[in-house]
């Protein structure tokens, strides 16, 4: 997770010698190059994915003709099937086979399910985008007010408290943690609901009362005035949403501290306080203000993180979202539906990625 | 502590014109680990990694019983108990004795890793450094799409595909681990490419090879052992999480993530089961991190404080 810190160090040195020209035309035209660059890379990232999941795909001991044609097939049937499915040819056409059903959406059928997995995979992803969400607006509403804090108190106590915080969201396992909050505010308070997105009656209400509108439950309960249910679905994702978000704050918490430290040192902080500024404006506004651009950046990337660490918490709080459908695909043998979810994990994990470079490029004219 | 030495010592070790090699590297040394010294949160994490490789070597003697050893009457018993001061899970097998034992499966892993993804990293990254050009954009590239893989996705994929087990695992977990060692290496390499000392053993007739072997590898060592410092907690963790899934080491081994797995079946009963192996991650992997923070603050002074 740490080196999304070195990652980003690198952007701001791009080719911008000539930046200080206003020529209107050659903007348009570097602008016009970057983007191309930028997806000419999410093309060679994606063809990246999807090779190595072929290869996966393939190095798998399980022999997918048999799989289909049984074992009493004959050998006629067997080639037959074998011809159908293509794996006479070479491996690169195989390979070339692969990327165009992909691109057109067919991740192939899921063996559990008996249906195609891109659909299984649209009816599991907006539990997991609603709770990845949901963790990411809390790691920001704790996160960037705790960095600035600790950057402003650099040295004291509090920077200390939220350093050692920081910390120990590096070194916890997520599930564990999970368990922990389970164990706690479930077991022994009984503060939040157990496991899952609803208690059973609710379930049942929202299945037969309310329409899907986003698929996140908290939104459509709200659409359709079902206060209840909406009540009773917050308490169940309150729980992994916090153990989920208390990394992104560690990241963000971190990431914001050393933004606000470079601000801090700059001139016009001086200038602002010789001024007779008073200090809350010189720290929230002006320094927060101009540190919100790799902030966004930042943000992205622990989204993108969120989303990888979900299977995980999914698992400990049987969450029906993609990362539980991977895990229970996996132990089941169903290769197509664990491919499938890494191929759309992997998509969306890019996707961030370079949105969150597209976003720095756009706001940051350092970096055009 | 840093007036232990006799004062001989310590004048060779500081002197301002070393006359060997040996000297030079040994002064090096000693003053890193006097910058160390005053960083008591380093010192912290030095310990609790000492401790784990202690706990690793002395497994037998510090364990009070045979950690794979059942005794179903004793099972489940609560902390605190006689003979069993951690418990025992639901096979009646002493928990301490399981958790010191884990420091010998978490230490396997890490080391396997270890000499394996820093390895490969550094030979990407040098390489794509050193000869620049087609090379290096055809290296860094592959680096780049392998850094962009979601690390824990992919090592499952890996996992799904070679069969469950430590070694797979490792496999998984090292091949999603190279490439931030890559970049590491092919900056510094960049840094000193150039050099006078470079064209000097070229000159000489020294090959490709030999040069970043034994020229540009030692000037990326500092900043690779930190980053393994700092990357040790996260493939403690994924590592963890491979055996939380049941895809990484395979019952009866006390694994630390295999052993929450197996505790989660009891967790509002029998609390401690789960409790007692998470508690040992988490202590290992913040002595790692609490380490890599003092070490980059040494060896890597620029980046002190992010």
């Amino acid at each position: 997770m740490t080196d999304l810190a070195g990652t980003g160090r690198g952007r701001s040195g791009g080719p911008g010698a000539d930046a200080g020209r206003p020529l209107r035309g050659g903007w348009v035209g570097r602008r016009a190059r970057g983007l191309l660059g930028l997806l000419a890379t999410l093309a060679a990232t994606f063809l990246g994915l999807l090779f190595v999941t072929f290869i996966i795909g393939r190095v798998i001991p399980i022999d997918p003709v048999l799989a289909i044609v049984g074992e009493r097939a004959t050998t006629a049937q067997y080639e037959a099937a074998r011809e159908a499915l293509g794996l006479n040819e070479p491996l690169l056409v195989q390979f070339g086979y692969y990327v165009r059903d992909v691109l057109s959406g067919d991740l192939g059928t899921s063996i559990l399910t008996a249906r195609p997995v891109i659909e299984d995979i649209g009816r599991v992803f907006p539990a997991t985008l609603e709770l990845a969400t949901l963790a990411t607006l809390f790691g920001v509403l704790l996160g960037v007010p705790a960095g600035v804090l600790a950057a402003v108190r650099q040295g004291r106590l509090t920077d200390q408290l939220v350093r050692l915080l920081g910390l120990f969201g590096y070194s916890m396992p997520v599930f564990w943690l999970g368990l922990m909050g389970l164990l706690l505010f479930y077991g022994q308070l009984g503060w939040v609901g157990g496991p899952g997105r609803l208690d059973t009656t609710y379930q049942f209400i929202f299945e037969l009362e309310v329409p899907r509108v986003t698929g996140a439950i908290l939104i459509d309960t709200a659409l359709a005035g079902a206060w209840d249910v909406f009540r009773n679905a917050l308490s169940h994702i309150v729980l992994p949403a916090a153990v989920l978000g208390y990394y992104s704050l560690a990241y963000i918490s971190r990431m914001t501290r050393s933004f606000m430290l470079e601000q801090l040192r700059q001139e016009y902080v001086t200038t602002a306080r010789v001024k007779g500024m008073p200090e809350w404006r010189v720290v929230w506004v002006h320094a927060l203000g101009n540190v919100l651009v790799p902030l966004i950046t930042v943000i992205a990337l622990s989204y993108a993180q969120l989303l990888e660490g979900s299977v995980l918490t999914e698992t400990v709080f049987a969450w029906p979202g993609l990362g539980l459908y991977i895990t229970q695909a996996l132990f089941s043998g169903d290769l197509a539906a664990v491919m499938g979810g890494t191929i759309v994990v992997g998509a969306a994990f890019i996707l961030l990625n370079l949105l969150s470079d597209l976003l720095y490029r756009l706001v940051d004219p350092r970096a055009r | 502590m840093a007036n232990v030495l006799p004062s001989p010592w310590r004048a060779w070790l500081t002197s301002r014109s070393p006359r060997s090699r040996r000297q030079a590297w040994l002064g090096q040394l000693y003053l890193g680990w006097l910058a160390l010294l005053r960083n008591p949160l380093a010192l912290l994490g030095l310990a609790i990694v000492l401790a784990l490789v202690l706990a690793a070597a002395a497994a037998p003697l510090l364990a009070s019983q045979d950690p794979l050893a059942q005794s179903l009457p004793d099972r489940l018993l609560p902390p605190g108990s006689p003979g069993h001061w951690l418990g025992t899970d639901e096979f009646g097998r002493d928990l301490w004795s399981r958790v010191v034992h884990g420091a010998r499966v978490t230490l396997y892993i890490v080391l396997l890793v270890v000499v394996t993804a820093p390895v490969f990293g550094l030979a990407v990254g040098t390489a794509a450094g050193y000869f620049g050009g087609l090379v290096d954009v055809v290296l860094m590239r592959l680096t780049d799409v392998f850094l962009a893989f979601p690390r824990l996705i992919l090592a499952l994929a890996f996992v799904a595909a070679l069969g469950p087990g430590i070694e797979n695992a490792v496999l998984a977990i090292a091949l999603t681990a190279w490439p931030p060692y890559a970049r590491v290496a092919r900056a510094e390499t960049l840094t000193v490419v150039r050099s006078d000392y470079i064209a000097a053993a070229q000159l000489q007739g020294a090959g490709s090879l030999r040069i970043i072997t034994g020229h540009v590898m030692p000037l990326c060592l500092s900043s690779v052992i930190v980053r393994i410092t700092l990357d040790m907690a996260g493939i403690i963790l994924v590592a963890a999480g491979l055996g939380f899934l049941g895809l990484g080491a395979q019952p009866p081994l006390p694994e630390w993530g295999l052993m929450i797995s197996s505790g989660r079946k009891f967790l509002f009963d029998q609390w401690w089961v789960a409790t007692v192996p998470g508690l040992a991650i988490f202590v290992v992997s913040l002595g790692f991190n609490l380490l890599g923070d003092g070490l980059r603050d040494v060896l890597d002074p620029r980046s002190a404080g992010r």
